[in-house]
């Protein structure tokens, strides 16, 4: 038996050869061999009765995890918009000309792999990357030459933090360079509490009272879609099946967002409240914290905190002493998959899968994780929850407009003099946002992340709420000087690419929106583009099978409506019959280079 | 009608519908054609190509995975979603590398019967022409992944009919293959020629050696008809407007 195979084998069995807990199996063997070998591909596929490619399209589906050996260091640069506006492209050539190798390359002594990721949730401190699990900050092409010279040195990229951040990011167990950037506190999220006080007061209550505090708080879904989550939780209760679970998507991806990152760092105990109480509301026994990978570097402090509220009895058998209520929180990884961002998606990787969404109906409240019924909600959600049993359900309703009740965390990143995390009231106005944050200029706002809108000076009086400027928290700020067509290329590059590939619409029609886009910005662009694009971007939305897809077209549509002479100006109309679409040469050339034909074609 | 059932209407008319079935399902049972791809009788509903979209109360759904309930209101017939539904027969076109002149399957392949039945004759949308890979290493078939839908019938058939589990998928978004169950050959899995996996290809993907141009022209499945009709002529003449 080989080193490998026997290595291999000890992990499946340290998970019981049990396959759903495959996210976890192939990122343990990752972390020891470097990738997934078509070696370990079959030991795990033996180990857990599955199929060899199964496991290979479960490998081969999330960005983090590779079936190719790479670097021992692998530096992960974020690509995404606004950490291109920060400077990242000279960043980019001075990692890729100290290392010597392109992007998507290794050191050829197999130390280092440079790659590009999508958002890594830095965008307030951007450009930044992770390197391994470290996320490191504020890069310049002066920094990326001194990374690089340290991991030739010690090849360790934990010794590359020198600065510790703010409040916990400095923990003994987190020592990052990160900062929280909290710019404005609120009375939900970001305020004082004492850890058990909100679940003693739920547990004073009946399940039942706990979820009509809920709904009398109407608290709506933080993570985007804005569905009401007491309403959510009387259906889990309601619906036949146990166990019943409790799921935390901490999955945040959006280009833009970071909310999640400071709340986990700093009010994490807030969250764990928040499940645990929604566990007591609903009958569940267990909770999944579902963690991106890019935030894995809070993992073992999330973890300790866990083992603290076992040690104080806020989790674990018989929470508070009150026999019968048993209740404890796992953290599961993710591994570099925006979809997973998507609730079905998200529990299909739970359940150790490939990312895919689910077909619904069944939904996860009646059948969810396991097929049992099962409750997702935002990290941002359960901080609320937490904060409405502490304070009352009509103290939370207060705050905020008629129907967006409470506070919302805006992750505000871009052209501005204070980017960083924000907690204001529903109903505040865009303007206000933009004033406090130092955004001098704005010419365009993406609010809600790129599946979100980009609006113009035109909207900034309307108000963020669920009823006007819906959003998840993401906003990026765009300056005079950026060009919309530009930005909505880069926002379909991104839906592109993280695209599960399920479904037709999502899988094809990004990409061909993105290579329309692409043909704009080169140069090719004609008027019937313009027109094409709206129609493309309707079939995607009408027929995707997801929320992905179902707004992946919305940087493009946005922008057209609000931005269209920056598209106008690339799409002329012609009358002499040209297609400036065609490029005869380059369809040609490859012909031409076989015959040996040099002279071009006219 | 049995006290069982449920009603739905479709385009207005009024079709009785068992518990449990899809709406695919119902309105085949009624005559009803619903274009699509990736359903199939024999196999559970998978949602992944969307040309059975249909609106139901308003709403855009997959008629192939979405349970009736009673008094449905759905929408299949009307312009609009015909017109999505052509434009995501156009991506499947222009996203691989589908040469219908010289195709083995031409004359039986479901995508360029819907083509026909859509009256397309060029996409709207960009050739893609990808690189993509074949597999000619087992005895009895051969894939060609140019030709490949990604509809996912092979996966569901070898896992669910054969009880092999030799089809899935690898890779994400654009980049998503079929793939087999060995490092790189065919021949290396316990593929049979006579597997279910292999004959409910819709297209010309997943090939059996030997056939090819098997039945002349004049007598292939859809040289006189076009596809759904079948469905189509179950449909009771009394149901009729």
């Amino acid at each position: 038996m080989s080193d490998l195979e026997r290595g291999v084998r000890e992990i499946c069995r340290s998970f019981r050869g049990d396959r759903t807990r495959m996210m976890d199996i192939v990122q343990a063997v990752q972390a020891r061999y470097g990738c997934v070998s078509s070696e370990a591909l079959n030991v795990i596929a033996a180990e857990t009765d599955t199929h060899r490619v199964e496991v290979e399209g479960i490998v081969s589906f999330y960005t983090f995890l590779s079936a190719q050996p790479k670097g021992r260091v692998v530096i992960r640069l974020c690509d995404d918009i606004v950490d291109e506006m920060c400077g990242m492209r000279p960043v980019a050539q001075a990692f890729s000309e100290a290392l010597g190798i392109p992007f998507g390359g290794t050191t050829p002594d197999g130390a280092i792999t440079l790659e590009y990721t999508a958002c890594i949730g830095l965008s307030d401190q951007a450009p930044a990357a992770i390197i391994n699990d470290v996320p490191v900050t504020y890069l310049s092409s002066d920094k990326a030459r001194e990374i690089v010279a340290e991991l030739r040195r010690h090849g360790d990229p934990r010794r590359l933090v020198h600065r510790l951040g703010d409040g916990n990011n400095a923990h003994p167990l987190v020592r990052s360079m990160v900062h929280n950037s909290i710019r404005r506190k609120g009375p939900v999220v970001f305020a004082p509490f004492e850890n058990g006080a909100a679940l003693r007061k739920a547990m004073a209550m009946s399940p039942a009272e706990v979820i009509r505090d809920i709904k009398t708080s109407r608290l709506r879904g933080r993570g985007g879609a804005g569905f009401p989550t007491g309403m959510k939780w009387e259906f889990v209760r309601a619906a036949e099946g146990e166990p019943k679970y409790v799921i935390c998507n901490a999955d945040e991806g959006e280009p833009g967002t970071f909310k999640d990152r400071v709340i986990l760092t700093e009010y994490a105990d807030l969250v764990f409240e928040g499940m645990t109480i929604a566990g007591y509301a609903m009958g569940a026994a267990e909770g999944i914290l579902y963690l991106r990978g890019e935030y894995a570097y809070l993992r073992v402090f999330l973890e300790h905190l866990l083992a603290e509220r076992r040690r104080q009895g806020l989790l674990g058998k018989s929470v508070l002493g009150r026999a019968g209520f048993d209740f404890d929180i796992r953290i599961q990884m993710g591994a570099g998959a925006y979809v997973c961002g998507e609730e079905t998606s998200l529990i299909s990787s739970c359940e150790g899968r490939r990312g895919d969404p689910k077909n619904r109906p069944p939904f996860p409240a009646q059948r969810g994780y396991l097929d049992r019924p099962t409750a997702v909600n935002n990290v941002e959600t359960f901080c609320c929850v937490a904060r409405i049993l502490d304070q009352g359900p009509g103290w939370f309703a207060q705050i905020g407009s008629r129907a967006s009740t409470g506070t919302k965390l805006f992750s505000v990143s871009g052209d501005c003099a204070s980017p960083g995390v924000y907690e204001y009231p529903f109903g505040v106005t865009l303007r206000e946002v933009l004033t406090e944050v130092g955004a001098e200029a704005p010419a365009a706002v993406q609010i809600g992340g790129p599946s979100g809108q980009m609006v113009g000076p035109a909207d900034f009086d309307r108000t963020i709420c669920f009823d006007d400027l819906a959003t998840g928290g993401s906003m990026i700020v765009f300056g005079p000087d950026r060009d919309p067509v530009y930005i909505a290329k880069r926002f379909l590059e991104f839906f592109a690419h993280e695209s599960c590939g399920y479904c037709t619409p999502c899988r094809v029609g990004t990409w061909l929106m993105k290579k329309k886009l692409d043909a704009l910005l080169e140069g090719r662009g004609e008027a019937a583009d313009l027109p094409y694009l709206e129609d493309l971007g309707r079939t995607i939305k009408f027929t995707s099978r997801c929320g992905l897809g179902q707004t992946a077209p919305n940087p493009v549509l946005s922008t057209l409506k609000n931005f269209r002479t920056a598209y106008e100006k690339r799409a002329p109309a012609r009358t002499d019959g040209h297609r400036a679409a065609f490029d005869l040469q380059a369809a040609t050339a490859e012909a031409r280079a076989l015959i040996g034909e040099t002279t071009a074609i006219y | 009608m049995s006290e069982e059932t449920v009603s739905i209407t479709i385009d207005g008319v009024e079709i009785e519908a068992t518990p449990g079935q899809t709406i695919l399902q119902a309105a085949d049972a009624a005559g009803i054609y619903i274009p699509r791809l990736c359903a199939h009788p024999e196999l559970e509903a998978f949602g992944a190509c969307r040309v059975c979209t249909v609106k139901v109360n308003g709403r855009p759904q997959a008629a192939c995975t979405t349970p009736v309930a009673k008094g449905m209101m759905v929408e299949n017939d009307t312009s609009e979603l015909l017109e999505y539904r052509r434009s995501l027969i156009e991506m499947l076109f222009v996203e691989g590398n589908h040469f219908c002149m010289f195709c083995e399957r031409s004359g039986n392949c479901e995508l360029q019967a819907l083509a026909y039945r859509f009256g397309i004759t060029a996409p709207r949308h960009d050739y893609q022409y990808p690189v993509r890979t074949l597999d000619g290493s087992h005895p009895e078939v051969f894939i060609d992944r140019n030709r490949c839908i990604l509809c996912g019938r092979c996966v569901r058939a070898s896992r669910d009919v054969d009880g092999k589990h030799v089809f899935d998928f690898v890779g994400r978004g654009h980049e998503k293959r079929i793939w087999i169950d060995a490092e790189a050959r065919l021949a290396d899995t316990p593929l049979k020629g006579e597997d279910r996996a292999v004959s409910v290809c819709p297209v010309g993907a997943i090939l059996r050696k030997g056939t090819a141009y098997r039945d002349p022209i004049g007598r292939r499945a859809y040289d006189h008809r076009p596809i759904g009709s079948d469905i189509e002529a179950c449909r009771p003449a009394e149901k009729k407007g």
